[in-house]
């Protein structure tokens, strides 16, 4: 069954402090709440719609229906982001940020990823969370389940973005650096709150292992552009492209084109997890659950 | 037919339920299909574990003609079975989406039943006669040694036990690749069209391996699906079919085989004052059936009940609140996948009344002659027989009325989804989970 997401709780945003260290934690007109409080809950449904497109059943296929009625309302969500400005602050931090810690930043990495600060970037464990995701397991190890076209079938193609720039869920895994590098925009800045399911270790082997995992979810995805280097110039030479980030039509397009993985092959993908993951990540317990669950299957229990 | 909302006139009361008791629902005997065949008489359900129960109406007491006879079981039959897709590592649901009667042209009973994958023709047949007296085998079926046989006989029917069986005639697969939603015999009573998110097939009721495809041909953006589809109850050649933004699209086969030019695009302008990120999924129709006269037809939303006229385009004739108080918790509905919840509407015999189903076990009609309307609750504890039901009533502002139940006491997880109305009669069939009800009129 789909796991449930988790409500956010609102107030709590009240009580973190400002990642930048200025205090706007306190706006002091009603507009600027409610203005605030508006992008709260857009910014809720875009990582609620995210979770939801991420996480898909297993052994059966995912409702095409439901999957295209989430896409819309990302896609809406984009768009409007785009029109007020926020979507352009967010994905320039975020190739900055992606710039400075290595981490490939084209490819759709799980949402535990995407929680998870870079040291780079951050000093405080103030993230943009996926509760949900955290407690109940890294999304790597959910199958992404697809279809192939069958004879006859409708050819799917991509949706021109209407967007400028390409979506990545992982941006708002990047809010609070964005915060610190522009210090602006009380609207972005009641969305700190603890990341339920970041781990405090060491990011880059982790990063590493996981993208390894996300690629073998993930793996036909394309990639729309070279992963970014550290090296400034190259950077300079491609900043007129599209960021490279997943273009959320791609993510519906590639669920649906990409080979599924099987049962079988998701047993490899767990197996092939280190032993450390594996035992500091509090999706520990779902990672069994979800092998147990596979080993019925096998065993035919 | 009499009216439907509660007064004087009118009252609805339990007739039977069908369905175990306990607590603990087993997945496979959840509902997941109800239909009346075209004389009221057989009713079938199937279930999400693939298996299809047909009851049928007995016939009334002739000491107590006042008296409506019971639905009782008539057949019961595995109708499809989960599968396993290799090719894609996929199981297929054996759930049986739906259910659709065939007219009925001899002693025999057809049905049409599909999953997400093969669409079935079933033949229901009775048998209450056994040949006796064979020449070349023993009463109890061993052949007899040829030699022995010295005299010839002419075999006897005997009547035996009613035997009522159920056999698939005809296999129709392969020809969808996302899930089937939706599948409608037309008046022609041969051919019968089935859709999926992406597709329509026209089929023959002869020929199993071929369809006539008419799926639309621009496919550029992948934004939208198709829901549901049903072929127009008398003109054979016209058929609609549905969208998960709201539209309803009318084709017409003779002018193309192509369902992307259709005929007639039905919409409603959208409020802009109601406008939030959920618009668009509330919009999505769940289902769209035909009134019985041809003339209208009805959508399903998530919040409302739609009536267009066939002749105006541009809006609905009618429109019916559900559950509008749901409208502030779209939020919590998204999060809990409930906004995703499919329920179908179906007319009354006359089309003067439209029902549909709501959560908390509740299920909502509409009159459309007088406008009232009336919430009912199938639930055991108003399973007494020949019980009244008891309109319900959800209170939306702060105070609380006695017998009112308030919205954040709803239960989510009791939907009713798939409802049933008698094409002749006042009798109604609800599925409440893994339970069937069947209320009837109070016959004063």
């Amino acid at each position: 069954m789909f796991p449930k997401g988790t409500k956010r709780k609102f107030s709590d945003s009240g009580d973190e402090p400002a990642a930048g260290g200025e205090d706007v934690n306190q706006p002091s007109s009603v507009a600027v709440r409610m203005l605030s409080s508006y992008s709260l809950q857009r910014q809720s449904l875009l990582d609620m719609s995210l979770i939801k497109l991420q996480l898909c059943h297993m052994l059966v296929e995912p409702n095409l229906c439901r999957s295209v009625l989430i896409a819309n309302t990302v896609r809406q969500i984009q768009e409007e982001m785009t029109q007020d400005g926020t979507w352009q602050i967010m994905t320039q931090a975020l190739s900055a940020a992606n710039a400075a810690a290595q981490c490939s930043a084209d490819r759709l990495v799980a949402t535990e990823v995407l929680c998870r600060q870079t040291e780079a970037t951050q000093g405080e464990q103030v993230l943009k969370p996926f509760p949900a995701v955290g407690s109940e397991g890294c999304p790597a190890e959910e199958e992404v389940v697809v279809e192939e076209e069958g004879e006859g079938g409708v050819t799917m193609s991509t949706v021109s973005p209407q967007a400028p720039t390409s979506y990545l869920p992982g941006t708002f895994g990047m809010d609070p650096c964005w915060e610190e590098e522009n210090g602006e925009d009380e609207e972005e800045d009641e969305d700190s709150e603890e990341c339920g399911s970041g781990s405090e270790e060491g990011d880059s082997d982790r990063l590493v292992e996981d993208s390894r995992t996300a690629e073998q979810v993930f793996g036909t995805f394309e990639i729309k552009n070279p992963a970014p280097s550290p090296d400034p110039a190259l950077e300079e030479l491609f900043s007129d492209v599209d960021a490279s980030y997943y273009d959320l039509d791609t993510v519906l397009t590639g669920m649906q084109s990409a080979p599924k993985m099987g049962p079988y092959d998701l047993l490899e993908s767990l197996s092939s997890h280190g032993p450390s993951p594996l035992s500091s990540s509090t999706s520990c317990r779902s990672d069994l659950n979800e092998l147990d669950h596979i080993m019925e299957i096998i065993v035919g229990s | 037919m009499a009216g439907v909302a509660g007064g004087n006139d009118f009252q609805w009361c339990f007739s039977q339920v069908k369905g175990a008791i306990d607590e603990d629902v087993a997945e496979a005997d959840i509902i997941s299909t109800v239909e009346f065949n075209h004389s009221g008489e057989l009713l079938a359900t199937g279930d999400k574990g693939g298996r299809v129960v047909i009851f049928q109406h007995e016939q009334e007491c002739k000491n107590r003609p006042n008296l409506r006879g019971e639905y009782n079981v008539y057949s019961t039959f595995q109708s499809h079975e989960p599968e396993f897709d290799y090719l894609k590592s996929l199981e297929i649901e054996e759930k049986i989406n739906k259910i659709r009667w065939l007219p009925q042209q001899n002693s025999a009973h057809f049905l049409l039943s599909t999953n997400d994958k093969t669409i079935k023709l079933w033949k229901i047949g009775e048998r209450d006669k056994r040949a006796e007296g064979y020449n070349l085998k023993d009463e109890d079926g061993r052949l007899r040694d040829p030699f022995r046989i010295t005299s010839l006989r002419v075999p006897v029917l005997m009547p035996m036990d009613l035997m009522v069986e159920a056999s698939p005639r005809r296999v129709f697969a392969n020809a969808h690749t996302y899930h089937i939603n939706s599948i409608s015999v037309n008046s022609d009573h041969q051919t019968y069209l089935s859709a999926d998110d992406l597709r329509i097939n026209l089929w023959h009721l002869e020929i199993t391996d071929r369809s006539f495809n008419i799926k639309p041909a621009n496919m550029e953006e992948l934004t939208e699906v198709i829901t549901a589809a049903e072929c127009h109850p008398n003109q054979c050649n016209v058929f609609v079919y549905s969208s998960s933004k709201g539209t309803i699209r009318l084709c017409d086969m003779r002018t193309a085989a192509l369902c992307d030019s259709h005929t007639k695009f039905f919409e409603e302008p959208e409020d802009p004052s109601s406008r939030s990120f959920f618009s668009e999924i509330i919009s999505s129709i769940s289902d769209v059936k035909f009134s019985h006269s041809g003339r209208y037809m009805m959508t399903r939303d998530y919040l409302s009940v739609k009536v267009w006229d066939l002749n105006m385009e541009n809006r609905p004739v009618e429109t019916y609140q559900v559950h509008e108080y749901l409208r502030s918790k779209l939020c919590s509905l998204y999060e809990n996948d409930c906004i995703f919840d499919k329920f179908e509407c179906c007319w009354n015999g006359s089309d003067s009344a439209i029902m549909t189903g709501s959560y908390n076990n509740f299920f909502r009609m509409f009159d459309r002659n007088t406008r009232k309307d009336i919430t009912l609750e199938a639930s055991r504890e108003s399973s007494k027989p020949r019980a009244t039901l008891k309109p319900r009533k959800v209170s939306t502002g702060g105070k609380r009325k006695k017998d009112e139940i308030s919205v954040d006491s709803l239960d989510f997880n009791k939907k009713i989804l798939h409802t049933a109305w008698h094409p002749k009669e006042n009798v109604i069939a609800v599925a409440a989970t893994n339970n069937l009800y069947i209320f009837q009129d109070k016959i004063n």
